[in-house]
């Protein structure tokens, strides 16, 4: 059975290789935070991190992630209050919710790289991930927010 | 303060808050001795339940598909029941008839109605609450109600400076009547309508922890997958059903309405087993249909009379220079994030439903998830229980209920808690479309330029023929929202609508007609400034001397765009405004080419009357929301059709805008004391026409066509 480290404690799951990461997680392990939005790593609601790179989970069969290290939205803090969480709500960004897992594990990677990003390094970045809600300006916003800009 | 009591009312507070009442304990009768013993929470409506222990929990009938009513409406119910915000509980309720529309006799989320059909009710919920927990107070403290004051959640006596809190007056409360009347809060004493409250399930949605319908787990519980006809109408011939069997988790395969559903452990596994299932199809009469020849028909059919919408004057054009044109707009996919699901567990005397859905139960368009459910399952409406979770969008794709359809039908006949699950590719070929439309206008002009006559043929399929089986030659307003009620001063105009029909299923998309009406029309009346030689908002504003509210957005959001100042080279300005669900919008875009000739919107300016405003955060974020909603329309969004069935399938031929892509977006609201209007949806109409009428303004070309992939050279 394929073992990886997820959210810091060793798991092991018994399902068939080629399933992707994303149904272990909704299916296997119960951690239902990261979303499945397109299966075909088009559109990001499915965003983990997996050993520090913020990936499309749907795109990752379980056998390729063993001896690995991932980070689920369920994990990113232990309170839900790492600094892209407080910026969401500070700047009120989600409407649905559904795609912002996705979007905040990408957010996250990106000033985990990029500590003052620009506008241009937020479009590279945040491109990946799909909102139907269109809260792609209040994401901007809260990008620039929790890397301690001042946001006007 | 005005008070009256009736009977009725009390039979109806019983009635609804059940047994509980008959239990309550009585209070204390005055101040100052030892605290209740826990008792039945006072619940004098469908609304409001405040807990002997103080927690005032604000019961939510509308589903939160992003659209904020899980905000809003509570800030209704608070605000008249004197709570404070930061203490505000809400939850989700069951589908119960307490909670219909009356509009609609259904309970159901769409048509940009939450807030406005919650306006009075919830208000008076939160007051009539309010007026009982003062009552149970000046009993308790001999003194006349009028004398009582409430703040915080607390009864006050002033003169005698007594307070009570309100969970010490739950019990006592639950004896009374409830009032018949009660007299609402004057605007200037709002504390919490018309402030930026934040939302209340943001805590939830950042930490992933939000209960989505995908996100429902129920013991002993499936996931299916439905192996669906790609052409509509289609019907499956033969399957290997002991293939699918074979794949490692499948459990079961059943036969339902909409296909041949394969159930196992989890989603993965039951796609596998869906695609080892290797169904031939019976293609059915619509495998012939294309979008080559759906457009040669609506070309046809626009040169033969329609039904009369509208007509004004002669309805007929005059003498002078004439325009005329056509323009069209495709079907498209709602594409909500969450791809449609439900789940169901169906056992011999009930069922209970769990589902991302706007409507929960009622009389209008076939029924709601409880009825659709009773019917499948046998059992009287009242035995089947609804879970509305969060919706991951919905934008009226979930009006439609056939994903509980599939959930119901598929644990009826598998025995066991079972979870339909659309993949991308069904959700996108399997959803209740934008119908499209193709409009022919033609107009003359008077010595000014102004339109002395304009007549629209406007041909789109009837929603409510092909989703709710209303006879097809019977008028559909749908077809022509947004241009029936043209608000320019035309003397002669007629408006006619003419509905063809076909196999592809139609539903509701984000602001209806009005989301294709808004591009032909307005786009049009561009045609015509240009034709008088006269800047497009003169030209409008010369028409709408009789509509201040429209004239109020497009003075509103010329001034805020900076209309008519200079702007850096290749780059140019274009206006539009409409008014949909009793709301008006103007946007103003600023756009300019990329080298591949596609379009660039780089700013949106819109100004919006939307009547008071509950939440201008929560307006503010609907209107960016509906723009990109337009916008994603206006510049990718096209679903076509090929030998019957959907030719897109996912995110890489059926684009939504990215974050590259995304403009700068201001709204500004004008100030109101009408009663609210729509907010969900009118910010859609006008995107698609200002950034065509920019597009106009800097090239010359006119892009009478959607999507506008690119400007022609």
């Amino acid at each position: 059975m394929p073992r990886f480290t997820l959210n810091g404690k060793d798991v092991s799951v018994d399902a068939p290789a080629d399933t992707p990461l994303l149904w272990v997680l909704r299916d296997s392990l119960q951690l239902t935070g990261t979303k499945f939005g397109c299966g075909v790593g088009q559109c990001g609601a499915c965003t983990v991190h997996i050993d520090g790179v913020a990936q499309k989970s749907c795109q990752f069969p379980l056998s390729t992630v063993e001896g690995k290290t991932i980070v689920t939205i369920e994990g990113l803090s232990p309170d839900g209050r790492h600094r892209v969480q407080e910026a969401w709500v500070a700047e009120q960004v989600p409407q649905c919710g559904y795609c912002q897992p996705g979007q905040i594990m990408r957010a996250a990677y990106l000033l985990e790289r990029t500590p003052k990003p620009t506008d241009a390094d937020i479009d590279e970045v945040m491109s990946e991930n799909l909102c139907r809600c269109g809260t792609y300006q209040r994401i901007r916003r809260a990008i620039h927010r929790a890397a301690g800009e001042v946001v006007s | 303060m005005t008070v009256d009591l009736t009977r009725r009312d009390f039979l109806r507070a019983g009635a609804v808050a059940g047994a509980g009442l008959t239990l309550a304990v009585s209070l204390p009768s005055c101040a100052g001795e030892p605290a209740p013993p826990p008792g039945p929470p006072f619940t004098p409506n469908a609304w409001v339940r405040v807990g002997t222990d103080g927690a005032v929990t604000l019961v939510l009938d509308r589903s939160e598909m992003g659209q904020g009513v899980h905000t809003a409406l509570p800030m209704l119910l608070a605000e008249e029941l004197d709570v404070p915000w930061a203490t505000v509980r809400v939850e989700q309720s069951g589908a119960s008839p307490d909670y219909y529309n009356p509009l609609f006799k259904s309970m159901v989320t769409g048509g940009s109605m939450s807030v406005r059909t919650g306006w009075i009710p919830l208000r008076e919920a939160g007051a009539k609450a309010r007026a009982m927990l003062v009552s149970a107070a000046a009993t308790a403290w001999a003194v006349d109600p009028s004398e009582c004051r409430t703040a915080n959640g607390v009864v006050s006596h002033p003169a005698s400076r007594r307070r009570l809190k309100y969970g010490e007056l739950a019990g006592r409360a639950s004896t009374l009547p409830v009032p018949e009347k009660v007299t609402l809060k004057e605007a200037r004493d709002f504390t919490i309508i018309g402030t930026a409250a934040p939302r209340l399930d943001l805590g939830d949605k950042v930490a992933g922890k939000a209960t989505f319908g995908v996100d429902v787990r129920v013991p002993g519980m499936l996931t299916a997958v439905v192996a669906r006809s790609p052409v509509f109408g289609g019907v499956p011939a033969t399957w290997d059903e002991a293939a699918a069997r074979r794949v490692p988790g499948v459990r079961q395969v059943v036969r339902i309405g909409s296909g041949i559903a394969v159930l196992a452990d989890g989603y993965w596994a039951a796609q596998q087993g869906r695609k080892a299932l290797n169904v031939v199809w019976n293609e059915g009469a619509a495998a012939r249909l294309g979008s080559a020849e759906i457009r040669k028909e609506m070309e046809t059919r626009a040169g033969r009379a329609g039904h009369l919408a509208r007509r004004e004057g002669t309805g007929a054009l005059v003498a002078g220079t004439r325009v005329s044109a056509a323009y069209d707009a495709p079907y498209l996919a709602h594409a909500c994030m969450e791809p449609m699901n439900a789940t169901a567990h169906v056992e011999a005397t009930r069922c209970t439903v769990w589902a991302p859905t706007q409507y929960q139960c009622g009389m209008a368009l076939g029924g709601g998830a409880q009825e659709v459910a009773a019917r499948i399952t046998g059992l009287d409406p009242a035995s089947v229980t609804v879970h509305t979770t969060f919706l991951g969008g919905g934008f009226g794709r979930r009006a439609m209920q056939d994903f509980v359809t599939d959930a119901v039908e598929a644990s009826k006949a598998a025995g066991v808690p079972v979870q339909v699950m659309f993949s991308r590719e069904d959700d996108i070929q399997h959803d209740f479309y934008r119908p499209p439309t193709y409009a022919r206008f033609a107009a003359s002009l008077d010595p000014d330029g102004l339109p002395s006559g304009l007549t629209a043929r406007v041909v789109c399929p009837s929603i409510m023929a092909s989703a709710f089986g209303a006879p097809k030659t019977q008028f559909d307003d749908s077809t022509v929202e947004a241009i029936a009620n043209l608000p320019y001063a035309i003397p002669n105009l007629s408006v006619e609508a003419v509905q063809p029909d076909w196999e592809v299923p139609l539903g509701f998309w984000r602001s209806v007609g009005a989301s294709q009406n808004g591009f032909l029309i307005e786009s049009f009346i561009d045609e015509l400034a240009a034709a008088a030689g006269r800047d497009p908002v003169e030209y409008r504003t010369a028409m709408l001397g009789a509509k201040p509210r429209h004239l109020g957005v497009l003075t509103l959001a010329a001034e805020k765009a900076g209309w008519g100042t200079p702007l850096p080279e290749g780059r140019a300005r274009g206006v539009a405004v409409v008014e949909s669900f009793s709301s008006y919008v103007a946007e103003v875009a600023e756009v300019s080419l990329n080298p591949d000739r596609s379009v660039r919107v780089h700013r949106v300016v819109a100004a919006v009357d939307c009547g008071t405003v509950v939440n201008p955060n929560g307006v503010a974020a609907q209107v960016e929301s509906a723009i990109v909603y337009g916008l994603t329309a206006a510049l990718h969004g096209e679903i076509t059709i090929d030998r019957g069935r959907v030719a897109q399938s996912n995110f890489h031929d059926y684009p939504l805008l990215r974050m590259r892509e995304m403009p700068v977006v201001e709204v500004h609201i004008v100030p109101s004391t009408e009663a609210p209007t729509g907010i969900g949806e009118p910010g859609t109409p006008p995107i698609a026409p200002a950034v065509a009428n920019a597009v106009f303004t800097l090239t010359g070309k006119r892009l009478r066509s959607l999507p506008m992939r690119t400007v022609p050279a």
